[in-house]
């Protein structure tokens, strides 16, 4: 499998049952990962982001579900995989790093510890073995001194070495995939280009795909080489970072691209995009964006819009993609990515 | 501040807390009527014989200084003889404390036994059968009085076919102990185990929604290792607490326990010492009870500090 991606998500459906009504947080999303690429997976809170990246691992919380779809790993479906193949799987070959580094290790544990358990289940380590393991994958993610710290535990460490830790836990097993949902969003910003620098070095090192999941534009700018941008539970974008930054295709990414204020942008004045997204209980009909959207037509009030190819690697689910290049030729969004 | 420090200072606290039960006891026992003289003498007895007794008892001093006679004789360990006995209250006490002590730790170690296993049963598979059936089996437990649950099984397992367990005493030795008990521990287990099943469940259910739970499940290890190396532990933490309010509520609850399996405890010594107006006993036996139910506390507390990094000593 070596030619193909190394992950495939395929029209993946992921649907919330609650009292008020199913709320389908995924519907429809399909994204591809190359062995060895760094996967961005952009968009607003609620957009179901993170819930693609749950999935993926089928680590979804209650009481959400998978009701379509094919999430293919190596060319294996996940979906329908058995629990035991899925815990090989999780760990062993996909490691995830989560957002809020506290709340993510457990507060009783010595955070050696914690590090040590997957190597003992996956590799079959003896608990000596595994813990000196996990001091070496200590180093390397840059933690000093880290007989004295496998012993604290994570209240006792601060935002940047908890975040470390979970990297650690994630390199334990020597995963094929990382898959890191808002990873930096919880830290300062100091520690966020830390993190952020660690998390390249760490990629080319061990030659892992890394999936990026993030609001934040300039870490995927800064880490990946590919990206989706997704919107009420639908990819509407995707294409290599360069040339998405550039020109975009889709009216969302490029409100999304004018609203970014750290970035180094041509605009004198910060956009936003206008209104909030939609309830994901009763979608808009048509194009998803289309209320919110400032080149709407008559023509994306209803009807299908699924990903269509513009170029190799490029397509957007806009059916009037002309639109927002207008708007980017005449001001453009990226002096230089 | 470290351990042995707390646990000085804490046990220093409970000096105030002793003579204020001291205070409140001396004083309330006086108000119950009924004079254990006239208990002992019978109702023919003469007023002289029953005023000789008074002076003899030193009960014929006022309330203020009975009670001085009392607490100077208590800073020097005596309790006082008991009127009835003739003997030092604090033996009676001190040869009964161990069937009490053996009731609570043995009953609250049953407990546990029953609440771990069944609340982590319930709580993997939330609203499932098992669920509904832990959620709703232990309450019935927990309707019924200690004393009818302990006749129950009385007749069930000491009586009629089933003769497994002695009716009544204490047994001999470990072993003896441990198989005459059993029935009484029982009966404190079922009383405690529905509480504590309720909150370990409730506890369990929330933190097998955090994201701990998430990156352990991440890394692949199996449920039941997820379930008991990483949920049950931070689950355990918040229970303690439950659990050290219900023993403490246990100490005054062995008063009938005992009574309904003839254990020769602190409870029993209580309930006669009350009926007989013995007041040096009846004195001693709460002041016991009180500095039982402290000490619950911070055993409590310690346990919780264990299990819990996060805990420091104030």
């Amino acid at each position: 499998m070596s030619d193909g991606p190394i992950l495939e998500v395929r029209d993946l459906r992921v649907e919330l049952p609650l009292s008020r009504g199913t709320v389908h947080a995924v519907d429809g999303a399909s994204i591809s990962v190359a062995p060895g690429q760094a996967f961005g997976l952009v968009g607003e809170s609620g957009c179901g982001k993170s819930m693609t990246l749950r999935a993926i691992m089928g680590l979804l919380p209650r009481p959400g579900h998978i009701v379509g779809g094919e999430v293919l790993f190596e060319g294996e479906d996940l979906v329908t995989a058995s629990p035991g193949r899925l815990r090989q799987i999780r760990g062993g070959s996909i490691a995830m790093i989560f957002q809020e580094p506290m709340t993510a290790l457990n507060p009783v544990m010595r955070v050696g510890d914690q590090i040590a358990e997957a190597p003992q289940v996956h590799l079959g380590l003896s608990r000596t073995s595994a813990r000196e393991r996990a001091l070496d994958l200590m180093r390397r993610v840059g933690i000093p001194d880290p007989v004295r710290r496998a012993r604290a535990y994570p209240h006792e460490l601060s935002g940047g070495l908890r975040q470390r830790i979970m990297i650690a836990i994630a390199l334990s097993c020597d995963p094929k995939l990382i898959l890191c949902d808002e990873p930096t969003t919880a830290l300062d910003v100091t520690i966020q280009d830390q993190i952020l620098k660690l998390l390249l070095n760490l990629r080319r090192e061990f030659g892992v795909s890394v999936v990026f999941v993030t609001h934040d534009l300039a870490v995927v700018a800064e880490t990946c080489e590919q990206l989706a941008v997704m919107y009420a539970g639908q990819i509407v974008e995707t294409g290599s970072v360069d040339e998405v930054f550039r020109a975009p295709r889709h009216p969302y990414t490029l409100g999304l691209l004018r609203s970014v204020p750290d970035f180094d942008s041509v605009q004198d004045s910060l956009a936003s995009i206008q209104g909030a997204p939609p309830d994901l209980v009763m979608p808009p009909p048509g194009c998803r964006f289309h209320p919110r959207c400032p080149f709407a037509q008559e023509d994306c009030i209803s009807g299908e819009f699924p990903l269509r190819p513009l170029s190799a690697g490029r397509a957007t689910a806009c059916i009037h993609p002309d639109a927002p290049a207008a708007d980017v030729e005449r001001m453009p969004v990226v002096a230089d990515v | 501040m470290d351990l042995p420090a707390y646990v000085a200072r804490r046990l220093l606290q409970m000096v105030p807390v002793a003579v204020g039960v001291t205070i409140l006891v001396f004083f309330m026992i006086h108000l119950v009527p009924g004079d254990p003289a006239r208990t002992m003498l019978g109702t023919h007895a003469t007023p002289q014989r029953v005023a000789l007794l008074h002076k003899e008892w030193g009960l014929d001093k006022s309330l203020p200084v009975q009670y001085e006679r009392f607490m100077s004789r208590l800073v020097h360990g005596d309790l006082g003889d008991s009127l009835f006995y003739r003997v030092p209250a604090r033996q009676l006490i001190v040869d009964r404390l161990p069937v009490t002590l053996w009731l609570i730790i043995y009953g609250t170690g049953l407990s546990i036994l029953i609440a771990l296993p069944l609340a982590a049963v319930a709580a993997s598979r939330r609203d499932a059968v098992r669920d509904q059936v832990v959620r709703v089996v232990p309450l019935v437990g927990l309707g019924f009085p200690s004393f009818w649950v302990g006749i129950m099984l009385l007749l069930a397992f000491a009586l009629n076919s089933g003769r497994f367990f002695p009716v009544g005493g204490y047994g001999h030795g470990f072993s003896g102990h441990l198989r005459a008990m059993f029935l009484p521990a029982l009966t404190v287990a079922i009383a405690i185990a529905p509480i504590l099943i309720r909150s370990l469940r409730a506890s369990l259910l929330n933190v097998l929604e955090s994201d701990y739970i998430t990156t352990a499940r991440a890394k692949g290890l199996p449920e039941r290792h997820v379930l008991v190396r990483h949920a049950l532990r931070n689950a355990v933490i918040s229970t303690v607490a439950v659990l050290g309010v219900n023993i403490g509520y246990l100490v005054g609850g062995t008063l009938v326990i005992e009574q309904v399996y003839a254990l020769p405890g602190v409870g029993q010594l209580m309930i006669n010492s009350i009926f007989q107006r013995d007041f040096p006993v009846v004195q001693g036996v709460t002041l016991v009870f009180a500095i039982l139910v402290v000490l619950v506390y911070l055993i409590t507390d310690i346990v919780h500090s264990l299990l819990d990094p996060r805990v420091r000593f104030e």
